[in-house]
């Protein structure tokens, strides 16, 4: 290589480099000791409009809640290996006081650097490995699921619903249970065609997907993947959707017939005044749903009957007062053998471990 | 299960829809790589063009404008990389794989103020007569003008590099530059020109992602079409209608798949996702080792700087 070849390779790369650190924007700005300082991982863009982009409305809740008390970073794009490791031993470094990682792959990764940093507290979600300075938080997505599924199996007119599913794990067979249970409910010839396409982030994928299910009949689209690129697809299509994690109306005005938000602007905030206060626990494992506020039933659509409405609200506040559990007995497994006998609801347990389909739902989960 | 469930005029009309990004980057990759250069630069020119494009059709109001927009996104991208590789002769897997990733940050940073905004429509443009015909009229003859244009491409592809003159010309750089070069021809133009084209379709086919298949702009919503269009290209053996049979088969396979899901078919939903690659790769490996056409294509001069000697 002559002098021209470096030093145009090295030029390339400062642009890179430039360039990365300009549109990462990373806060750099040196902390002043007084103040608290939290650090959130990404596993996304928050600009994705789904899963991180929550996560950051919770990080500005908390700026917003204590002000000059608190300082907030950020890393997004941050990949669920041993990059995670580094990135979190850097803001521990700098004197970052709590850490939330947020996504599950960051499990291990939690852990070996809490090991590193015993001063430093980590919020992990949801995942199950926790230390004396490593807490974990969940939401109880399903419970956004039956709110969706009742209005699903309402709006249909195909009596088909079409779900487009991430990886068979049990978070998202339970979406599908609790989501399938409600629209049964609500309309007893309602069939579920789900499609799996193992990713989370993939929008041309799950366009694809959801295309697909709608030309097989499908008049109302949910999903457990992150982007939005299914709300535009049902918009295009004239058909229903559901917003993923965030509210996605923008996307389809006429489809996006409500969204499951996650909430966790409370926890954060909450969460943070107790390491100011010094009352923060290790070891703890919290797992809320619509009655904490950390799943949030988006606005109605007008496109949605009074009637149903009101029974989505019914269903909600049925759920968030306790006297409502998307899984109360009479359920059989999807085998035909029983489940819950009458009355009996899930425990936490069998809902964590959930890896089988709930009777009337065809096909089989992927192995 | 119940096959009859399946739409196969909508499944066929989808596939061509899938594959249409894939036949526009791989068609413009495979002029690049005839000329004896390789851009692993596909996958950033795509997401560039995807950006762009949509940026631009939003601002106009024209999905049209967005895609010209986008062609020129790729084209300028790829005109950094020409510099690089042609003038300052740097090695071109390394200035390819940097293209990508700069062509990733990049896009995300453009593409920040407009997520979660709306395309402008693109028409799809009924052929007459044609589109009448029953099944057939719905696979073939109601697409947008985009999947019409990526046809003729091919075939003007095809024409171009075995029927002229500055065909022959570029395959004849492609092959031995110094060959080429003490006839007379102007390798360093040629390659010059051959990366803007093959920019530009990339350009094209990341715009289409982003104004017709999704249709939306979401960060790294490419996620590795770039790479399919680069394998697609050394798998058929560097000749336009192989690609455009293999770019079709991925896309079927992958349309297909998700059918054979969505009615409950009982296969291995993992060998049901690999089973598009797996395809593609068999079908073009079958057609080339027929024996048909002999060679196999690769241009002898592929990834070689080339240094003026006289």
């Amino acid at each position: 290589m002559n002098r021209n070849v470096l030093i145009a390779i090295a030029g390339l790369i400062a642009v890179v480099l430039a360039l990365s650190i300009w549109s990462s924007r990373q806060d750099t700005e040196v902390a002043s000791s007084d103040k608290y300082k939290v650090g959130f991982i990404y596993i996304g863009p928050p600009g994705d409009h789904g899963w991180n982009y929550q996560h950051d409305v919770g990080r500005k809740a908390v700026e917003e809640a204590y002000g000059d008390k608190v300082e907030t970073v950020f890393q997004e794009n941050v990949p669920e290996s041993a990059d995670a490791e580094r990135v979190m031993s850097q803001m521990a470094l700098a004197g970052t006081d709590m850490i939330f990682a947020t996504s599950f792959g960051y499990m291990d990764p939690v852990i070996n650097v809490a090991k590193k940093f015993p001063g430093v507290k980590f919020e992990h979600a949801t995942g199950y490995k926790t230390a004396d300075n490593v807490s974990t938080y969940s939401a109880r997505f399903y419970e956004g699921r039956s709110v969706v599924g009742h209005v699903a199996g309402k709006m249909t007119r195909t009596n088909i619903v079409g779900y487009v599913a991430s990886f068979p794990i049990p978070e998202v067979v339970r979406g599908i249970n609790s989501a399938y249970l409600a629209a049964k409910k609500a309309n007893p010839y309602v069939k579920f065609k789900i499609i799996w396409i193992f990713t989370w982030y993939d929008p041309a994928k799950e366009a694809d997907a959801a295309k697909t299910l709608i030309s097989q009949g499908a008049d109302v689209v949910l999903q457990h993947v992150d982007s939005s690129a299914i709300m535009s697809v049902a918009e295009e299509k004239g058909v229903y959707a559901f917003g993923q994690a965030s509210d996605m109306s923008a996307f389809g005005p006429n489809a996006h017939l409500t969204a499951i938000i996650n909430g966790w602007a409370p926890y954060y905030v909450e969460k943070v005044k107790q390491g100011m206060e010094g009352t923060w626990k290790g070891n703890q494992q919290v797992f809320d749903g619509i009655g904490a506020g950390m799943v949030i039933i988006g606005d109605l659509n007008d496109n949605i009957p009074d009637s149903v409405k009101k029974e989505a609200m019914a269903i909600k506040d049925g759920i968030a007062s306790g006297t409502l559990h998307p899984f109360t007995g009479p359920i059989n497994k999807q085998d035909g053998s029983p489940w819950l006998k009458n009355g009996e609801t899930a425990d936490v347990g069998t809902l964590l471990g959930m890896n089988f389909y709930v009777e009337g739902i065809e096909g089989d989960i992927p192995k | 299960m119940d096959l009859l469930e399946i739409n196969f005029a909508v499944l066929v009309a989808s596939l061509i829809v899938a594959s249409t990004p894939l036949v526009l980057a791989a068609l413009g990759e495979l002029v690049v790589e005839k000329s004896g250069v390789l851009n692993l630069g596909v996958e950033g020119m795509m997401i560039i063009g995807a950006v762009s494009g949509f940026i631009v059709g939003v601002e106009t109001g024209s999905a049209y404008i967005g895609m010209i927009a986008a062609a020129i996104a790729g084209a300028l991208l790829s005109l950094l990389f020409a510099f690089i590789v042609l003038i300052m002769q740097a090695n071109q897997v390394a200035s390819g794989l940097a293209l990508t990733i700069f062509g990733l940050g990049l896009a995300a940073l453009m593409g920040h103020p407009y997520t979660g905004i709306k395309s402008p429509q693109i028409q799809t443009i009924s052929i007459p007569f044609l589109s009448d015909l029953p099944i057939i009229g719905q696979m073939f003859f109601q697409h947008d003008l985009i999947v019409y244009l990526s046809l003729i491409a091919v075939f003007g592809v095809w024409y171009f590099l075995s029927r002229m003159r500055l065909g022959l010309v570029l395959r004849a750089v492609g092959e031995d530059h110094d060959v080429a070069h003490s006839l007379g021809y102007r390798v360093i133009s040629i390659r010059f020109l051959a990366i803007t084209f093959g920019g530009a379709m990339a350009g094209v086919g990341g715009g289409y992602l982003s104004l017709v298949r999704v249709p939306q702009w979401t960060e790294g919503m490419t996620a590795g079409a770039g790479w399919i269009a680069l394998a697609l290209v050394v798998f058929s053996g560097w000749r336009p209608g192989r690609l455009l049979i293999g770019a079709y088969i991925f896309g079927g396979i992958t349309i297909l798949q998700l059918n054979l899901q969505a009615i409950g078919v009982n296969i291995n939903i993992a060998i049901l996702s690999m089973a598009p690659y797996l395809a593609t790769i068999l079908a073009l490996v079958l057609i080339s080792s027929s024996g048909l056409h002999g060679t196999r294509g690769a241009p002898g001069c592929l990834g070689k700087s080339f240094v003026k000697t006289v």
